[in-house]
């Protein structure tokens, strides 16, 4: 008797603490082997592109923290570079170390999120409990600069909201001297921990060409091997007078992406501290009256602030017409818009690449012949948030 | 090599396929025809002084006042090289572009939510079902005729017990501002500035 062959379909998700968020994804097995996995993403779709249209440049940037809620500055920034390179405006020194430094901060507050989840969604509980305690404090800079623990909407063009109070530079930097020893402990339960190395070496495994091939960035093109970092590569605000390293893997595999993010966060933390010490005094937004708002003390004293004020918050500032692309190296890989103006006060197409997009693309083909229990670990190092894949 | 290398790298290798380049920003963009899409982007992607291996995304535009409404960007990059370019297409609503998920299989996703997005339909795609939107959703939101409040909206009735769809009910109006100053932005004093400028 020939035994008879049955596939199964199971729906994994939306509702599954290990599919981060909410992902369908239909997986067709073979007993306990995926043989093809469609993922339907959407969920979470709120018609941010759309949103955008409709509202001046400076109302469309709050949306950018709606993304990658985990690391809400990074978005930001993308947009301010874009909209800063059709305005043809510098940031002033200052404005561009503090945008490093809490570019750097979101992208610890990433990591470690996504550290310590991968090991959740694999069995361990300790790493996200110690981790989630360093997010607090990072998301409490956070809230010192911009009010906000998440939506920051720090950023602005031309620079940032406001200058940071005093002393939270010198927390920062405090936070730099412990952060380190913290990264040891999360490593110590990791790293060498045989049930999360036996869960995730040789999982998932992406060669340098599949990354190419599936438009890969971040870490997960680096952990294929590919020295590739926009920071690096195509440096953007001070990134060039910084010295840091860009860590590659070896395998490509769940682990070496592992890997590759906590050496990233000790980078980070380097990058920090090296901005806290170059770091000027000076203007930290463009001094354009025609693009960033006047302070407040100047309104009651000034015809020509009051007039500024009005008409930026009315109106809002025009941008010249123009197509360009800028990316920058987020916590999850590249983060791009491509940003259509007409000359006028809203944007007139702003095309969010989300790095998150493409890698979920690929699930299909990591997950092929991998087990069912495999799933929640490649999907964890894929470091998949749905805010930006949906948009 | 730098991006004017590039320029005139492309244009005399592939003088009969293109319309026009761009340098502007700092960025490149070539104009291509439908018909030479797709052997422009194989040169691109396997040409060795090229070698735009990765497709970053496929962004789309729309302008309906134009005859050719609708304009694709495919936007490239090349590691090597460190560069990006853009090519741009031109298309009006009836014409079908080819799909190059055989050149960059990550053009898969992108494809299919460019034609949820904006209807434009992709000849010998291997899947183009909607993506982003919402199960057995009509229309093209990011279109420049679908208003931003949409059609239709979903809640949970308790009555029924179940997920309902109905027409939008807006408590309020929706409100857009024209913010633009009456001494320079309004459009009956733009035509007059214009025909003056004429005149001299």
């Amino acid at each position: 008797m020939t035994k008879q062959k049955k596939t199964m379909n199971l729906n994994f998700g939306p509702q599954h603490p290990a599919a981060h968020g909410v992902l369908r994804l239909i997986l067709q097995l073979d007993g306990e082997l995926v043989e093809k996995a469609d993922p339907h993403i959407g969920l979470l779709h709120r018609g941010t592109e759309k949103l955008i249209e409709h509202k001046t440049y400076a109302q469309a940037l709050p949306y950018f923290d709606r993304l990658d809620y985990v690391a809400p500055m990074n978005q930001e920034h993308a947009f301010a570079l874009a909209t800063e390179k059709l305005l043809k405006i510098e940031v002033p020194i200052r404005g561009q170390y503090l945008r490093v430094i809490f570019c750097e901060i979101g992208r610890i507050l990433s990591h470690i999120l996504n550290v310590t989840t991968q090991a959740l969604d694999v069995g361990a509980l300790t790493p996200s409990l110690w981790g989630f305690e360093e997010r607090e404090t990072l998301m409490t800079f956070y809230e010192r600069a911009s009010g906000s623990r998440l939506h920051a909407n720090y950023f602005r063009t031309g620079g940032v909201h406001q200058d940071v109070p005093k002393n939270l530079l010198n927390d920062i930097g405090k936070f730099c001297e412990t952060f380190p020893k913290i990264i040891d402990d999360l490593e110590n339960l990791l790293t060498d921990n045989r049930i999360f190395k036996q869960r995730n070496v040789q999982i998932g495994i992406v060669t340098k060409e599949e990354a190419l091939a599936h438009s890969f960035s971040g870490v997960m093109l680096r952990g294929s091997g590919v020295a590739w970092d926009l920071r690096k590569s195509q440096p953007y605000e001070c990134y060039k007078d910084l010295d840091f390293k860009i860590p590659i893997g070896k395998n490509g595999d769940c682990y070496d992406r592992y890997l590759c993010r906590i050496e990233e966060m000790r980078e980070s933390v380097k990058i920090i501290k090296q901005c806290l010490k170059k770091i000027p005094i000076g203007p930290v937004k463009t001094i354009d009256g025609k693009i960033s708002p006047p302070k407040k003390e100047e309104l009651k004293e000034s015809m020509e602030a009051l007039i500024h004020h009005f008409k930026l918050f009315t109106e809002g500032y025009r941008v010249p017409k123009g197509k360009v692309y800028t990316a920058v190296e987020a916590p999850k890989g590249e983060f791009g818009v491509y940003l259509i103006s007409d000359g006028s006060n809203k944007p007139y197409r702003c095309k969010i690449r989300a790095p998150g997009f493409s890698h979920l693309q690929a699930m299909d083909h990591l997950v092929k012949g991998h087990m069912l229990a495999d799933v929640p670990a490649i999907l964890g190092s894929l470091d998949i948030v749905f805010g930006e894949v949906d948009r | 090599m730098k991006l004017i290398e590039l320029n005139k790298l492309l244009n005399s290798e592939l003088t009969t396929k293109i319309i026009k380049t761009d340098i502007e920003e700092d960025e490149l963009s070539i104009n291509v025809e439908i018909e030479n899409l797709y052997s422009t982007l194989l040169f691109l992607k396997t040409y060795e002084k090229c070698r735009f291996r990765q497709l970053i995304d496929i962004a789309a535009a729309d302008y309906p006042g134009e005859e050719k409404r609708f304009e694709i960007c495919y936007l490239l990059l090349s590691h090597e090289n460190n560069l990006r370019i853009k090519i741009l297409i031109n298309l009006s609503s009836d014409e079908k572009i080819p799909s190059i998920v055989k050149i960059y299989p990550s053009a898969n996703w992108m494809e299919r939510e460019v034609f949820d997005m904006y209807g434009i339909k992709f000849k010998n795609h291997p899947d183009l079902r909607r993506i982003l939107t919402d199960y057995g959703f009509d229309g093209y939101p990011l279109r420049k005729d679908f208003p931003l409040t949409g059609f239709n909206e979903v809640r949970y009735s308790e009555k029924d017990k179940k997920i309902v769809y109905e027409q939008v009910k807006l408590e309020q109006e929706y409100r857009k501002f024209d913010f633009e100053s009456p001494w320079e932005g309004t459009k009956y004093m733009e035509k007059i500035k214009t025909s003056k400028t004429k005149d001299d």
